[in-house]
């Protein structure tokens, strides 16, 4: 891993991961994927919370690939305490364990639940706007690589427009998931008003812990949902992840915001702004967009959507005002 | 000390003594008085330091009950019916953590067609589902068995299930002895589990098991269940010693010593078959007894084969069947019973909260079918909507 990825080793502003005492919370040795944008970000985002909580952490897993890849009897990755109850149950489990904590006036262990995209914006969004309504004390992270990776790259409603997908083969006029936009969930869960709500990306570490950081010690509910490239459901070489997801930022495609009661707060503006194209062409998963089939209309269609969020989350700096 | 109150009512004050420090409640008939019951007494302070959580649904009420007893607290919760097949993938899930959970099922019928009314379809729903189970026979009985539930469950590991008539009990009022405070917390020591969410000592939980362990991890859990046979009858032994009067335990007999026929049922319905068996029994002779399932899971088989054995016929009543085969208990009973001489009927009754009036009950009795029978059937319906098949039919 370069030092750029670690969040520059020696620079000043350096990232838990980069730090010699960095936490481990999620131990090498696990099973996932070379390459796999997942465990990145639940390694920088869990040792963050753990940082952030002088190791007073727990954390509920949703059944998915991060749960399977580093929790398989008689080996565990994890040096907190773990635990897996379902698929779509996590945030009710976690509610579970933070009113636990209440009772027990141990609030000062702080509880993450965490899950894949289908995990959370499919089957266990009702369970997870049930904590967000109640405001539990419970921070819930979404690793969103946009489709079921661990029963093998099925659509889900994080999927984007036209993607490839086990669910969604191009066939002929059939361009790929062309349902809709997808589920937004981060406005969603803005929607309840919940205390804090963001959105992060492996493509940025620095910008990622912090929001961790900031939101584990917020009492009440918050959702942060973090980008993570997925090289064998989206079809990209093993060390492309990180630049995947940075490409993502500047595409417009994943914008990075917070939001606290409701109301966007801050948002990270792009740097150096991409055609989606730029994006899209390096993953198999929209290659049915170019070559000889080529579809200007298509990507068009991708390319409105990143312009829309850049100016509804003022993507665009000063110059969007 | 003797109330007048509703079943649930006296349910939640009972499981308010139990101290639990989180309950999730979730709105469906019949259950729903019990946990409006223990709302209130969270709210006004009558039960405290207790979490008190309005769920989004089922899965939500049982997935709360699981975190927050993993995170080491007593945990309760309520359903019924298609609240029970709502919340089924995290009841399995609760089993197979051993986390001793204490859930009242208030027994309603299963849909479609949709009916809110009493039977145990809702229970036989989840009798693989690794719960101990155990059926109230009266609101006295319910009450008892939800003090015992939480030692029970809690010794054993293993969460528990007391399943209670909806309607006939959860909203029969009627006189109820409410032990106080302090004898239940002599009898209920504070819960102190031996594994759960600790910084200090961290632990994963619900890891995957690959097929060389799962097996063993399963039997494991069947041998708890087999232990908690012998839980479940010292913790009655301890309940009665304590609070002098007997509830609980694995079955009960009344009348069974010299009868001819033994009756055997779960839950409120033994009230009025215990009365019909006394009369008939005034004209004839002792010749009926009956025989209480409390505890379902576990099974005592070997009790319940030991009691049998001596009797010339068993009628098995019970409020609900398998569709397309039959009795479910009637067939445990039979299984229990294989080799004995001992000709085992079934009796289907019930269902919906159809009415099972003593009159209904005599005349099954006094002439048992070989087979099954559905008590009270409207066989004019029947016939009326039944079109048998004609060869056309399959192609």
């Amino acid at each position: 891993m370069s030092s750029l990825t670690m969040g520059g080793r020696f620079g000043k502003n350096t990232t838990v991961q980069s730090a010699y005492d960095r936490p481990n919370t999620l131990t090498s040795g696990h099973r996932a994927c070379q390459g796999c944008g997942e465990a990145l970000a639940a390694r920088s985002a869990v040792d963050a919370a753990y940082r952030a909580t002088h190791g007073n952490v727990a954390v509920v897993n949703a059944t998915g690939c991060l749960e399977v890849f580093s929790c398989v009897f008689p080996e565990n990755s994890w040096n907190i305490p773990w635990m897996h109850s379902l698929f779509g149950n996590a945030a009710a489990v976690a509610s579970g364990v933070a009113a636990a904590y209440k009772v027990q006036r141990r609030e000062n262990i702080r509880v993450i639940a965490q899950g894949g995209d289908g995990g959370t914006t499919d089957i266990g969004m009702g369970c997870l706007s049930g904590m967000f309504d109640r405001n539990d004390d419970v921070l819930y992270i979404c690793y969103d690589n946009q489709a079921y990776m661990n029963t093998g790259v099925q659509r889900s409603s994080a999927t984007p427009s036209l993607a490839r997908t086990a669910t969604t083969l191009p066939d002929g006029e059939y361009r790929g998931n062309e349902v809709h936009t997808g589920k937004n969930v981060p406005e969603i869960a803005m929607a309840h008003g919940i205390p804090y709500v963001a959105t992060a990306s492996i493509g940025d570490l620095h910008d990622l812990e912090t929001k961790v950081a900031k939101a584990i010690n917020i009492r009440g509910a918050k959702y942060i949902q973090i980008h993570c490239p997925c090289p064998l459901g989206w079809g990209f070489p093993t060390g492309e992840t990180i630049r995947l997801a940075k490409l993502a930022i500047k595409s417009g495609l994943y914008p990075l915001f917070e939001a606290e009661h409701g109301e966007l707060v801050g948002s990270t503006p792009i740097e150096e702004k991409i055609p989606v194209e730029d994006y899209l062409r390096v993953q198999k998963r929209f290659a049915h967009l170019f070559g000889k089939k080529a579809n200007p209309d298509a990507i068009g269609v991708l390319q409105n959507l990143a312009n829309k969020n850049i100016k509804k989350y003022r993507l665009g700096g000063m110059s969007d005002e | 000390m003797l109330y007048q109150l509703e079943g649930s009512q006296a349910l939640a004050r009972a499981i308010a003594l139990c101290r639990p420090k989180v309950v999730c409640a979730y709105p469906i008939t019949p259950q729903t008085h019990i946990v409006e019951g223990l709302g209130e007494l969270v709210h006004s302070g009558q039960l405290q330091d207790c979490e008190y959580l309005n769920v989004e649904s089922e899965m939500g009420a049982i997935s709360v009950a699981i975190g927050s007893q993993a995170a080491g607290v007593r945990s309760y919760t309520a359903t019924s019916s298609q609240g029970l097949l709502y919340m089924m993938e995290a009841v399995y899930n609760a089993s197979g953590l051993e986390l001793p959970i204490v859930m009242t099922l208030g027994n309603r019928a299963i849909g479609s067609p949709i009916n809110i009314w009493n039977d145990h379809a809702d229970a036989m729903s989840a009798r693989d589902a690794g719960w101990l189970m155990m059926f109230a026979e009266s609101n006295q009985e319910a009450v008892d068995l939800h003090i015992q539930a939480f030692k029970i469950a809690e010794t054993v590991k293993c969460p528990i299930m007391i399943c209670v008539d909806g309607f006939i009990l959860t909203h029969a009022y009627e006189q109820v002895d409410i032990p106080e405070q302090g004898e239940v917390d002599e009898f209920l020591p504070e819960y102190s589990p031996h594994i759960f969410m600790d910084p200090k000592r961290p632990l994963a939980i619900g890891a995957m098991v690959s097929p060389t362990d799962f097996m063993e991890v399963r039997y494991l859990s069947h041998l708890r269940q087999k232990n908690a046979l012998k839980v479940i009858d010292q913790v009655s032994l301890e309940f009665s010693a304590k609070f002098k009067r007997n509830s609980g335990g694995l079955i009960r007999q009344y009348n069974v010593e010299n009868a001819e026929t033994v009756i055997v049922a779960m839950g409120s319905v033994l009230g009025t078959i215990k009365d019909t068996v006394d009369e008939l029994n005034m004209t004839k002779d002792g010749q009926f007894g009956v025989l209480s399932i409390i505890s379902y899971r576990p099974f005592p088989k070997q009790e319940i084969r030991d009691i049998l054995k001596g009797a010339k016929r068993v009628i098995v009543l019970e409020k609900a069947f398998a569709l397309g085969r039959g009795g479910i208990l009637a067939e445990e009973v039979e299984m229990a019973l294989k080799g004995e001489n001992v000709g085992v009927s079934s009796v289907i009754a019930g269902l919906g909260g159809k009415i099972i009036t003593k009159e209904m009950l005599k005349e099954c009795f006094l002439n048992p079918m070989e087979n099954e029978c559905f008590l009270g059937l409207n066989q004019e319906v029947v016939n009326r909507e039944y079109r048998p098949l004609v060869n056309n039919d399959v192609q």
